[in-house]
């Protein structure tokens, strides 16, 4: 009973302060292998000795001494693998002083930011960034980052392996950007985190249309880099949009597991805390020249969440910030979201003038929200044969079944309505 | 660490289209002084364009030489610099500053070592 209780909380503490230990040591011998193999040893250790000795005063600090004691007969047995590490050894040590506190030390660095650019790298894929992230700071094991992405283990596994070696055999160094870097270096983590959420919150395939394991962490994620940047607006801008998208999680399924629109969601259902949340990091995050695109997203979705329905929302404004955001970044997808919201200010057929312009958009090729959304329009002004004949281009391209359910559901109530 | 800093420039003869022109001397000569007054150049050389030739040697001990690069490309290594810095950003860094990379691409490469790969 006491042995299981000391095993919850050293599980407790480990899977909040995983990614800190990681950080740490992986700072100290520049080796994400080394950092993973004594992270797990210190927590076996731990498993070992709490239930006897009791949980000790400061957990991360027992951790980490145990984890660095665990490394250094690790570097006395292996002559090889200690001459690797003596190369990083010279530059470490620079750092030594302030990353590694003895025990008891009283607050133990928080070296995450390190590993987050190191991570999200830019010499490394998109993929490997996300599936990076989500082991070594999420703290999802390798399975669960594979059912994350819905593949199997092995070829996560491998996508994991092959990314660590090249941190290690390029040497991909674990340091914070200085401020001249920060413009070019944040957006990649910035990219990584809000693909997490977005995989999260409308799964790109599978049998659920949001996958909230996903979208948690994603939050959690936003929220530790919020902690560690937290002058940086664009960081508060990727925070707030999390929040206030994911505030509307609970009224976009229903019982069943089917996708309810915005349109349709009963929106009382909406976290009220989390639109308040998200509300308050948008002022600073806005404030000031040069809003960037996730602040400038944050405020369309805060739009959504404070209008009482949807025909009431402020689809002026709503389009005067897709105007915003296209000017920072000309993408077919803002374009496309932008359409929408002229067809709500305009009329369904101003959109569709701005949909046909996208016809031939590259980027969109494939992606089901295009025809969906001219489907949407076509059939509000009753042109139902090519309503139908756009439904079904848009459900031989959706992914996921809740999405392919209502796509289905649309074309059958044009046929019998 | 070492690093190879591999400069492509399109083929010779190549249909690419060259819409930022060629590096000049002068600033190939400006990024050499920069590079070596650092102290991370090892070795560095420009490549003639014109004259490459291939060697292959078959199974049966054949030899076989051809005129050109090995295959038809779009692009061709036209130099390469040696350096010697700490980490990968610092050789991004070199290797963004080189003239090559406002022309063509530069590809960033490190030395084999058999303990770290």
């Amino acid at each position: 009973m006491n042995e299981r209780r000391a095993a919850r909380s050293v599980e407790a503490v480990f899977r909040e302060d995983r990614s800190r230990l990681l950080a740490l040591l992986a700072a100290r011998f520049g080796d994400l292998d080394l950092a993973e193999e004594t992270a797990s040893e210190a927590i076996e250790a731990a498993l070992e000795r709490w239930p006897v000795d009791g949980v000790p005063d400061k957990p991360l600090a027992w951790l980490l001494t145990t984890a660095r004691r665990r490394a250094i007969d690790r570097i006395r047995r292996d002559r090889a693998f200690a001459e690797r590490l003596a190369v990083l050894q010279v530059e470490s040590d620079r750092a030594a002083a302030v990353l590694l506190p003895e025990p008891g030390f009283e607050d133990v660095p928080d070296e995450r930011l390190q590993l987050f650019f190191t991570c999200c790298h830019p010499a490394l894929s998109p993929e490997a960034q996300t599936a990076l992230v989500l082991r070594f700071l999420a703290g999802l094991t390798t399975p669960e980052v594979a059912r994350a992405f819905l593949v199997p283990t092995a070829t996560m596994a491998q996508r994991i392996v092959r990314a660590k070696r090249k941190i290690r055999s390029a040497r991909i160094p674990f340091r914070v950007p200085g401020p001249d870097e920060l413009p070019e270096r944040l957006p990649t983590v910035l990219r990584a985190v809000y693909l997490v959420f977005t995989e999260g919150y409308a799964a790109s395939s599978g049998d659920d249309l949001l996958r909230p394991d996903l979208a948690d962490e994603a939050v959690r994620l936003a929220r530790i880099l919020h902690r560690l940047l937290p002058a940086e607006r664009e960081v508060a801008g990727l925070l707030s949009l999390l929040l206030l998208t994911d505030a509307r999680r609970a009224a976009r399924t229903d019982a069943a597991g089917r996708q309810v629109l915005l349109e349709d969601q009963d929106r009382a259902l909406w976290d009220p805390d989390l639109v308040a949340e998200g509300r308050r990091l948008l002022v600073p995050a806005l404030t000031g020249p040069g809003a960037g695109p996730y602040a400038v997203q944050a405020a369309i979705a805060a739009l959504h969440d404070e209008a009482a329905d949807f025909d009431s929302t402020d689809w002026p404004q709503i389009v005067a910030l897709y105007d915003v955001l296209l000017r920072i970044e000309r993408s077919p997808l803002v374009a496309l979201n932008r359409a929408m919201a002229v067809a709500m200010r305009d009329g369904p057929r101003a959109g569709l003038a701005l949909l046909d312009d996208l016809a031939g958009a590259e980027e969109l090729r494939g992606y089901h929200l295009l025809p969906a959304s001219r489907a949407d329009l076509l059939r509000r002004l009753g042109r139902t044969s090519e309503a139908a004949a756009a439904y079904r281009a848009a459900l031989d391209l959706v992914g996921n079944e809740p999405e392919r359910a209502t796509l289905a559901r649309r074309l059958a109530e044009l046929a019998d309505p | 660490m070492k690093y190879l800093l591999l400069i492509n420039t399109p083929a010779p003869g190549s249909a690419e289209e060259r819409p930022a022109g060629e590096p000049t001397v002068e600033e190939f000569m400006a990024f050499e002084k920069a590079v070596t007054e650092a102290g991370v150049r090892l070795d560095g050389n420009a490549l003639e364009l014109s004259n490459a030739t291939t060697v292959r040697v078959r199974v049966d001990g054949e030899r076989v030489v051809t005129d050109g690069p090995f295959a038809e490309t779009r692009e061709i290594v036209g130099g390469y610099y040696l350096i010697d810095v700490p980490d990968l950003d610092a050789a991004l860094d070199w290797a963004a500053r080189c003239p090559g990379a406002k022309y063509g691409t530069v590809e960033v490469r490190t030395v084999w070592e058999p303990d770290r790969s």
